[in-house]
């Protein structure tokens, strides 16, 4: 069953061409809609709902045609804009029934619809409070539970991460995961952070310039090789064991990652491996142990969506693998010294 | 023995949805509804309902005290005034309404950027349109249709001729249906041409009494210099001028223009035409701006 289809779909307005001939695919489940800023994906949401013609080519959603059921594809889809769009004087309970009764439900059962979606997105008594006087994470629920209150088959997020901090993020990504999973509704979110969809999504399109640059299932963009990242701590023997090991393990033939972290604070105690096998764990934990050094973590770590792409875009600087697996860069002993210096305040 | 279930505790999950769906013309209900108990603050809070319902009593009740004195003056035969002049001598209350809450009715949905949410539902943008303008005359209506039902139920009890009364009041209603949808329109640009509450509010009152002031100072020279004739087409520049001009001409109104003349009906019909096609304007305005504050 395909939820969207879109057929060389094109849109251009008088000096931007916002989609090319796009042409799409995508089934039930979480789909990650990734692109920058002005790739297209507001517009292709926007013709997706039926309120912006495309300029040529064709688009379905849930085998209906965007042209001439526009109403009754927004009777089954919920959007969720990217930007605030909740009037700060009302009641989430207020407002939600609202908008579900604006989608069509009967005054009784948008109220009962609206007390069941304001629980499943996390908001419990507050949602009796003006909204004006919300978190911003409490501003994405309600957000969120006006676009499930009518129970769609298709929800389309817009950057629904956005603002958010940390553990916010974390908590609207298993939400939007339930979506699917538990509620049985098919999810589209586009997002600018290939990190955060990756956890998400069963599949990922990306758009760049209005084109189709590549829509595969996540899994395939991550399972291209395994990584192992390792952390040993440092002896006297060893004053810096990051980079002991390091020299040990290129020494018995393992391949290095210079990976995502490069360049953040504290990824340069952190080794990436690149795991071909069983044996590579026992060749990992045999050189720690030779070494004498306490290895604080080993874990594996799939590949990041970010890393296939820097793979494919040779310009990106500090991303792409070192030939040879020898990750030797110009910033590596400043974030040594670093990391000593931490290490000798703790101890 | 069977297990006492009013004691557990049930996580029923996600319930799907399976029941009806009513579809645009009940969401466009709703809107409408929904806009027009906000115009009187209901279901808003508190707060909001001070002002509108200040400005409804303060409608009614010089209709109360009309009929009061007809009915304890011996000897009465009619109401002190016509009810096709209440509205105009009330036209300050009915701006105030209209100033106050046109901009409530649209510019919160603009600035709040809650338009897309509309849009991004069944209903089109005429469906928004036609709802929102259609709540914004019918509080109006209900702002100036009320006082007019009081003044039609006191002359009855103060047994007045029923014919005569129940004419007048006919009237009166034609003449305030006219003037609500008028008034609803220039209100509903102008709050919908900003999405700053303040403006809106300003700018009503401007387009109201600006074009008011000057009709009746131009009016007021051009009858002390004895120009007659240009005092009829010059009540063709503002909107309760306007509303006066038409109900002179066809409703059986005083003019409260200078020397009480008012248009005849060739005039009126002009005032009608200008009338009807300022409403229709404000509607195909309204159109044009949703079409860009879309999502």
């Amino acid at each position: 069953m395909t939820v969207i289809a879109t057929e060389s779909l094109s849109k251009r307005y008088p000096r931007v061409t916002a989609l090319d001939r796009l042409s799409l695919d995508i089934g039930p489940g979480v789909t990650g809609l990734v692109g920058a800023n002005g790739a297209g994906k507001s517009t292709l949401i926007k013709i997706l709902l039926g309120l912006s013609p495309a300029t040529e080519g064709s688009a379905a959603v849930l085998g209906l045609d965007v042209t001439t059921h526009g109403s009754a594809i927004r009777e089954r889809v919920g959007y969720m804009p990217e930007h605030d769009c909740l009037p700060p004087d009302v009641s989430a309970t207020e407002f939600v029934v609202h908008m579900a009764r604006m989608s069509g439900l009967p005054p009784t059962a948008a109220r009962e619809r609206t007390a069941d979606t304001l629980r499943h997105v996390g908001l419990y008594e507050e949602r009796y409070r003006p909204i004006g006087g919300y978190s911003t994470g409490m501003k994405q629920r309600v957000k969120l539970a006006q676009a499930l209150v009518h129970d769609p088959q298709l929800v389309l997020l817009d950057e629904p991460t956005n603002g958010l901090d940390p553990v916010g993020r974390d908590e609207m990504l298993g939400l939007i995961r339930r979506i699917y999973t538990d509620f049985g509704i098919s999810v589209l979110v586009t997002s600018h952070l290939l990190g955060e969809l990756e956890r998400t999504c069963d599949h990922v399109v990306v758009v760049d310039g209005g084109k189709l640059l590549r829509s595969s299932s996540t899994s395939d963009f991550t399972q291209s090789t395994a990584t192992l990242a390792v952390e040993v701590t440092d002896s006297d023997e060893h004053p810096d064991g990051t980079a002991a090991l390091r020299k040990a393990l290129t020494g018995v033939g393992l391949t290095l990652h210079a990976g995502e972290e490069q360049g953040l604070p504290g990824a340069g105690h952190v080794l990436l491996v690149e795991a071909t096998g069983d044996q590579t764990y026992d060749t990992v934990r045999d050189t720690v142990a030779d070494l004498g050094l306490g290895l604080v973590r080993m874990e594996q770590r799939r590949h990041h969506i970010a890393e296939v792409f820097r793979d494919n875009d040779q310009s990106v600087p500090g991303g792409q693998p070192v030939p040879g697996g020898q990750p030797v860069l110009g910033d590596r002993p400043v974030h040594t010294a670093q990391q000593k210096g931490a290490g000798s305040d703790g101890a | 023995m069977a297990p006492d279930t009013s004691t557990q505790i049930h996580n029923i999950g996600y319930r799907s949805y399976d029941g009806a769906r009513l579809g645009r013309s009940y969401a466009r209900k709703s809107l409408f509804s929904q806009s027009l108990r906000g115009a009187y603050g209901l279901g808003r809070s508190a707060k909001s309902k001070v002002l509108p319902m200040i400005l409804f009593a303060v409608m009614c009740v010089p209709a109360l005290i009309l009929v009061a004195v007809a009915i304890t003056v011996p000897g009465s035969t009619e109401l002190p005034i016509k009810y096709t002049t209440y509205a105009l001598t009330t036209q300050v209350v009915i701006g105030l309404f209209l100033a106050s809450q046109a901009p409530q009715s649209v510019s919160r949905d603009l600035r709040f950027k809650t338009v897309p949410l509309y849009f991004s539902r069944p209903i089109e943008r005429v469906d928004y349109v036609v709802a929102k303008f259609a709540a914004m005359a019918s509080a109006l209506f209900i702002l100036t249709a009320t006082p007019l039902l009081i003044m039609w139920i006191g002359s009855l009890l103060a047994k007045f001729d029923f014919g005569d009364q129940t004419k007048g009041f006919g009237q009166g209603l034609v003449s305030v249906l006219l003037l609500s949808l008028l008034f609803a329109g220039l209100g509903l640009i102008m709050a919908a041409l900003t999405p700053r509450r303040g403006f809106g509010v300003a700018a009503i009152i401007a387009v109201l009494l600006i074009p008011y002031g000057a009709v009746t100072a131009v009016q007021g020279i051009a009858y002390s210099t004895g120009n007659t004739g240009a005092i009829d087409w010059m009540g063709l520049f503002s909107p309760i001028t306007l509303i006066d001009g038409i109900q002179t001409a066809f409703l059986g109104a005083t003019s409260a223009f200078p020397g009480g003349e008012g248009p005849t009906a060739g005039t009126g019909f002009v005032y009608l035409l200008v009338a009807l096609g300022l409403i229709a304007g404000s509607y195909a305005a309204l159109m044009a701006r949703y079409r860009k504050a879309g999502l």
